[in-house]
């Protein structure tokens, strides 16, 4: 078995986890974000529709 | 083979890998966070002074966008820009040339807020504004970074229709089109530029001149720059007047205008006239930064008179145009 896999420092591990933290709260505000754009295009197709 | 062996096998493999050690900090730092804000702003901008409406949700997405699209830009930037920026005491403790994200990191970062961005204005508002957002990632990255920054004196003046465009997709993401008044915001940060950079150019030299980027003041001596930034200065003075001769802004803008741009020639002449010494070097100075106060004070005088004209006109808080 090869033994060449990449081990991370304390101080790597700690950076990683930090930035898996921001990934996260990015990854959940783009939810927001995409839920909220589809909202504020259907009312503004509906707007359409309703002349 | 004990897991306590291996891992101690596998730490020389470790060592020899120089990514993953840049913090959540390092990767805000490669957005040039400090263009971005200009960048913003004048976004910004253009969104509230285009005719009709757009929703506030939509106008939100479209800045963030822009931002993020320009903060790409600036990744890209730094990524391929590391050897220079080495050089530089401006730029040497920048991530990238301070070895805290790799090369390959900050591209993979600048590529994915690049096609993020551009994807995510084209389905929330409108195909123009992601087409002109495309285009103006690709000319600051391509045609400005890798072309034009390394190959001719002009570099800044091609190069500056880049940080031009913001107001310009602002724009098209309301109306989804270009129009006279949105070139005319164009021109103000295009005419701009030049006087800008070259007055910082002025005062740091010896920096381009180490890392070989052909500035003006490097290749055609300071002399030669001082008449650039005069010639400049004398047409950027009516170009900023502009918006009120078309009607997109009032006499308020219009005298302020005014009395800007003939602060700014006024700085570029005591730059002509003060040739050597530590004189010469705080007219520069002084220039640079009157410079970043004079975009600064027209864009927020564009956008008071609008937000004025709207409240007056009871349409502030509606978006229907």
């Amino acid at each position: 078995m090869s033994d060449d896999r990449i081990v991370l420092s304390p101080e790597q591990k700690k950076r990683r986890r930090t930035r898996s933290i921001a990934i996260a709260v990015v990854l959940a505000a783009l939810v927001v974000l995409f839920y909220a754009v589809t909202i504020a295009k259907m009312s503004v197709n509906l707007e359409g529709v309703g002349g | 083979m004990s897991l306590v062996e291996r891992h101690d096998s596998t730490t020389a493999a470790a060592a020899a890998w120089d990514g993953g050690t840049g913090s959540v900090g390092d990767y805000f730092a490669l957005l040039k966070p400090r263009v971005m804000s200009l960048v913003i702003f004048t976004a910004l901008v253009g969104i509230v002074l285009a005719p009709g409406g757009l929703h506030p949700v939509l106008a939100g997405t479209a800045l963030l966008c822009i931002a993020i699209g320009a903060g790409a830009s600036g990744a890209l930037n730094m990524w391929y820009d590391a050897d220079i920026d080495r050089v530089m005491t401006r730029t040497a403790k920048r991530p990238v040339p301070a070895g805290r994200v790799t090369g390959d990191e900050a591209f993979a970062f600048g590529m994915t807020l690049a096609c993020g961005s551009v994807l995510m204005i084209g389905l929330a508002v409108n195909l123009l504004a992601a087409g002109l957002l495309a285009f103006t990632i690709f000319f600051y990255v391509v045609v400005y970074t890798m072309w034009l920054k390394r190959s001719t004196p002009q570099n800044i003046v091609i190069g500056g229709a880049a940080g031009a465009l913001p107001p310009v997709i602002g724009w098209a993401a309301v109306t989804g089109s270009v129009s006279l008044e949105s070139i005319v915001l164009f021109l103000i940060i295009f005419m701009w530029t030049p006087p800008h950079f070259w007055a910082l150019a002025l005062f740091k030299s010896a920096d381009y001149e180490a890392a070989g980027v052909p500035m003006l003041p490097v290749v055609r001596g300071a002399q030669s720059t001082r008449n650039h930034i005069l010639v400049y200065s004398l047409l950027l003075a009516p170009v900023g007047l502009t918006p009120t001769l078309i009607g997109l802004a009032g006499p308020v803008y219009g005298v302020a205008a005014m009395a800007l741009g003939a602060v700014f020639v006024w700085l570029a002449v005591d730059v002509w006239r003060r040739r050597e010494g530590p004189l010469a070097t705080r007219a520069a100075v002084r220039l640079f930064l009157f410079s970043i106060f004079y975009l600064f004070a027209l864009f927020a005088l564009l956008l008071a008179e609008r937000l004025v004209t709207l409240a007056f006109s009871g349409a502030l808080f509606g978006w229907g145009g």
